[in-house]
C-alpha cells in the first residue's frame, strides 16, 4: 500500500441522482465505502501541528482519527472523535467543514483538502452499524445539572457532563428530543434515525430527557435550583422568526422557514395523509441565503413544487449556506435569484365576493434588483437598491428564511439574567451568565448560527460547570 | 403519556376532559393555553385552559370536535391517555384591579371565559356575563356561569333557549342604559369577537379579546400564530403564543385574522371526514 495518496482531488461523495432525489426525502449523500474511506484517509499527511484541529470548534484530533482509518481501525477512529464530539454522525453531515477544519488542510493549497467531514461521517456510521451498544455508565459524582433544550448545544453539554459523572436532566419543550436537528434540518440531509441514535447514546450514559417541559413556563430556572439542580445550562435555541416588514407578509402562503420546516420535519407533513397540513406544489420563493433557506427550498421541491426560487440580496459569493448545500440545491433544480430583494407580497382579493375561497392567498411577489456597494463593518459588500428595477414574479408560497431572534420565555421569567439589545443572553468566555450557576450557549446567546458552534458552546460550558461544581 | 382522569359530554359536539398533568396544573392561570398531541403521529393543537386543580394535579380542557384531532380526542375515554400535553403557555389574562367586568362568551369559547369569570368572582369583582350559542342543545356551562356571575344573559341565535339574538344585543342595551364596566373580556369565534368589539367601542370601555390562531410549537418558534395589531395607525406583528393570547380588541386586525384562520380549511374538512368515517359516523 502506498504510504500517501497524492492525488490532488478528493474521493467524491456518492449521492442519489439529483433527478430522483428531488422527489424523495431519503438521504442525499450516501457515504463512503470502506475502500473510499481508506483511500481518502491516505491523502492526509498527518501534519504534526494539526492545523485542521484548530479549525474545529470542538477540537477533534483529526490527523489521529484519520491515522486509525488508514489502519482500518474504524472503532479506534470513533473513540478519538467521540472523546471530544458528542454527535459525530450529525457533525459529519451538517458542519460547514470547508470553512472550518478543511479550510486549514495543507492539501487544500495545491488541490482539494482532505474530505475530513466525509471521513468523520464514515467513522460514525461504521460505529453505529458495527459497535455494541453497551456503554459503561460513568460512576456518579452525586451532582445534578439541568440542561434546557435538547438541541446540539444541550446534547453536547449533557454528554460531556454525564461522562464526568454528573446526573444530567435535559428539559425539552417539544415532544421529541433533538431541537433543530429534528424540527429544522430535513430528513434528506440528516435522517431522524441518526438523531434518535445519538440521543439514545446519551440516555445510555445516564442522561434523563424530559419532553413537553417549557422552561420559563412549566418550570422556571429558579425552580430548577429548588429541585436540587446545582447548575443550569440554557440552550433554548432560536426563537421568534424574523420577517422583512414588507406589505403582504400576512397573506396565507407566507411562512417563516421555521414553520415550514417544522411542519414538514417534526410534524411529518411530507408523509402521505399526514395529520399536519402544509402548502405544497406551485411556485415557491424562499427569501434568504443560509443553510435554512436551502433546506426550505429543497423541502418545497420534494413536496411537489413545480418551481422553487432562492431570492437573495447579495451575489453567489456571499451566499452564507454551505457550498455543498447550494450545489445540491441547484442540481436538484432550485433556481437562484441573486442580487434580488422582495419589496411586497401580493395576495388574491375579491371585493365583490369576499367569501371567494381564494381570497387572502399569495399570488405573487414584487422584487427589486440590487448591486453590491462598499463593504460594511463586517467586510461584506453592502447591497444597494437599483432604482426602477422592480419586477413581479407569480408565486404561491413565500418562505422567509432571514433569521430568528432569541426566545424570550426564559429571559422574561429569570430575574437577574442579563441579555443584550437583541435579546441574546450575555455570557463570559466560559458560558457563564450574569446569574450564579447559570450558563448559556448556542443560538440563545448568539442568535441563529451553526450546529457546530452551538456544540462548541455546550462543550465550553460543560467544562466551566465542572470547574464550578468541583470548587464550590 | 397523560391520563384522562374524567370525561364529560357537554353537548353533541363539545366534550370536557380532566387531564392528569401535575406540572401544568401547578402553574396554569385563566387565559393560558396548553398544546396537546393525541397520538404518535398526531398534530399539535392549542387548547385554552378551562380549569385546573393544583392539588389533584389535573387540567381541564373543553373542546369542540371540529377537526380530525379533536374528533379523535373526543373518542377517548377516561382511563385512556394522550401522547403529549405541554404548558401552560401564553400570558395569563390580566385581572388585577378590576372591580366590575363584563364577560362575553360565544359557543365553546364560554369554556375559556368561565375560569376568568370564576376568578373575578372569587376576587370579589362584580361580574356580568353574556353567553351565546346557536341553539338550545348547544348551551353549555349555564349553571357554572350563574354561580360565578352577578347577572347572566343567555342568548341563542334561534331563540330556542334564553333570549333570541346574538351576544351584542344585551351588550348594547347595557351600555345604552348607562351601565359602566372597567373592562369587557370576550372569547369566542373571531367574527363574534369582531362584532363585540364594535358594540363596545362607542362606550370607550377597554375590551380584551382572546385569540386562538393556528399554531405549531406554541413557544414562539414558528411564527404561524402571528397577527397584526394596529397601534396609532402603525401595523405591528405579534405572536399570539408568547405575546398573547389576549390582546386589546381595538387594535386587532380581525379581517386578517379571520382570513388566516381558514388557511387549511379544505385540508381540515377532508381530514375530519376521514376520521369520522373511521369512527363510523358522518361528519357534521
Amino acid at each position: 500500500m502506498a504510504k500517501f495518496n497524492m492525488r490532488p482531488d478528493r474521493n467524491e461523495m456518492p449521492t442519489q441522482d439529483p433527478k430522483v432525489r428531488a422527489h424523495n426525502f431519503s438521504e442525499v449523500a450516501l457515504g463512503y465505502t470502506e475502500e473510499q474511506a481508506v483511500d481518502e484517509a491516505l491523502r492526509c499527511l498527518g501534519c504534526k501541528n494539526m492545523p485542521c484541529k484548530d479549525g474545529c470548534p470542538v477540537n477533534i484530533r483529526i490527523p489521529e482519527f484519520i491515522a486509525k482509518i488508514k489502519e482500518c481501525d474504524f472503532e479506534g477512529a470513533y473513540e478519538i472523535i467521540s472523546s471530544t464530539s458528542a454527535l459525530p454522525a450529525v457533525c459529519g453531515r451538517v458542519c460547514p467543514q470547508e470553512r472550518q477544519c478543511e479550510s486549514k488542510c495543507v492539501r487544500g493549497i495545491k488541490g482539494e483538502s482532505v474530505g475530513i467531514g466525509r471521513l468523520e461521517r464514515f467513522v460514525a456510521d461504521w460505529h453505529n452499524a458495527h459497535a455494541s451498544s453497551a456503554v459503561p455508565v460513568p460512576a456518579s459524582n452525586g451532582h445534578k445539572v439541568a440542561v434546557v433544550g435538547s438541541g446540539p448545544s444541550g446534547l453536547t453539554c449533557a454528554g460531556d457532563l454525564a461522562r464526568l459523572g454528573y446526573k444530567v436532566t435535559v428539559f425539552e419543550a417539544l415532544h421529541t428530543a433533538g431541537g433543530v436537528l429534528v424540527y429544522g434540518i430535513p430528513e434528506f440531509r440528516l435522517p431522524k434515525a441518526i438523531v434518535k441514535r445519538e440521543v439514545d447514546n446519551l440516555k445510555a450514559l445516564g442522561v434523563e430527557i424530559m419532553t413537553n417541559i417549557i422552561i420559563g413556563k412549566t418550570l422556571t430556572v429558579d425552580e430548577l435550583f429548588e429541585r436540587g439542580f446545582e447548575a443550569v445550562y440554557i440552550a433554548s435555541g432560536a426563537g421568534l422568526p424574523s420577517f422583512m416588514g414588507i406589505p403582504g407578509e400576512s397573506y396565507k402562503g407566507v411562512y417563516s422557514a421555521n414553520e415550514f420546516l417544522t411542519r414538514s420535519n417534526l410534524m411529518k407533513a411530507y408523509l402521505d395523509n399526514p395529520d399536519t397540513p402544509i402548502m405544497k406544489g406551485g411556485t415557491v420563493a424562499v427569501v434568504g441565503g443560509g443553510n435554512v433557506a436551502m433546506d426550505a427550498a429543497r423541502t418545497a421541491l420534494r413536496l411537489g413544487a413545480e418551481k422553487v426560487y432562492i431570492v437573495y440580496r447579495r451575489s453567489l459569493e456571499e451566499l452564507p449556506a454551505r457550498r455543498e448545500e447550494v450545489e445540491h440545491a441547484v442540481e436538484e433544480g432550485v433556481e437562484l435569484m441573486l442580487l434580488t430583494s422582495p419589496v411586497e407580497i401580493f395576495g388574491y382579493e375579491n371585493k365583490d365576493t369576499p367569501r371567494d375561497p381564494r381570497c387572502g392567498f399569495v399570488t405573487g411577489m414584487r422584487c427589486q434588483k440590487m448591486r453590491l456597494g462598499e463593504p460594511d463593518e463586517r467586510g461584506r459588500r453592502r447591497p444597494e437598491l437599483i432604482e426602477g428595477s422592480e419586477f413581479d414574479i407569480p408565486v404561491d408560497t413565500v418562505i422567509m428564511a432571514i433569521g430568528t431572534t432569541p426566545n424570550p420565555l426564559i429571559k422574561n421569567t429569570t430575574d437577574g439574567l442579563a441579555v443584550n439589545s437583541r435579546g441574546g443572553i450575555i455570557v463570559d468566555d466560559g458560558g457563564k451568565t450574569s446569574r450564579d450557576a447559570v450558563y448559556a450557549g448556542g443560538d440563545a446567546v448568539t442568535g441563529a448560527a451553526t450546529v457546530i458552534s452551538a456544540m462548541g458552546a455546550g462543550k465550553v460550558a460543560a467544562a466551566a460547570i465542572d470547574e464550578y461544581l468541583k470548587t464550590k | 403519556m397523560y391520563k384522562i382522569v374524567e370525561k364529560k359530554i357537554l353537548n353533541p359536539t363539545v366534550t370536557e376532559m380532566k387531564i392528569e398533568a401535575p406540572l401544568v396544573a401547578a402553574k396554569a392561570e385563566p387565559g393560558q393555553f396548553i398544546i396537546l398531541r393525541v397520538d404518535e403521529e398526531g398534530e399539535r393543537i392549542p387548547l385554552t385552559v378551562a380549569g385546573y386543580d393544583r392539588t389533584a394535579g389535573w387540567v381541564k380542557i373543553i373542546f369542540q370536535a371540529v377537526g380530525s384531532t379533536t374528533e379523535k380526542l373526543a373518542h377517548l375515554e377516561a382511563g385512556e391517555a394522550i401522547q403529549d400535553f405541554a404548558g401552560p403557555l401564553g400570558v395569563p389574562t390580566e385581572l388585577d384591579g378590576l372591580s366590575r367586568v363584563l364577560i362575553v362568551g360565544g359557543g365553546v369559547g364560554c369554556a375559556i371565559a368561565l375560569p376568568i369569570a370564576e376568578k373575578l368572582h372569587e376576587m370579589g369583582a362584580a361580574v356580568t356575563s353574556v353567553i351565546g350559542f346557536r341553539s338550545r342543545e348547544l348551551v353549555i356551562l349555564e349553571d357554572e356561569f350563574r354561580a360565578a356571575s352577578d347577572e347572566l344573559f343567555v342568548m341563542t341565535d334561534d331563540g330556542s333557549y334564553g333570549r333570541e339574538g346574538n351576544v351584542c344585543v344585551p351588550i348594547t342595551e347595557l351600555f345604552d342604559s348607562g351601565e359602566k364596566f372597567d373592562k369587557v373580556i370576550t372569547i369566542g369565534p373571531l367574527v363574534m369577537m369582531k362584532f363585540v368589539v364594535a358594540a363596545v367601542r362607542p362606550s370607550g370601555t377597554p375590551c380584551d379579546v382572546s385569540m386562538n390562531p393556528i399554531m405549531i410549537d406554541g413557544t414562539g418558534m414558528c411564527g404561524g400564530c402571528r397577527l397584526t395589531l394596529v397601534k396609532d395607525g402603525k401595523r405591528v406583528t405579534k405572536f399570539a403564543c408568547v405575546d398573547g393570547p389576549d390582546f386589546n380588541g381595538y387594535e386587532v386586525d380581525f379581517d386578517e385574522a379571520i382570513s388566516r384562520s381558514n388557511m387549511y380549511r379544505d385540508f381540515e374538512r377532508k381530514k375530519h371526514e376521514q376520521t369520522c368515517n373511521l369512527f363510523g359516523k358522518g361528519a357534521k
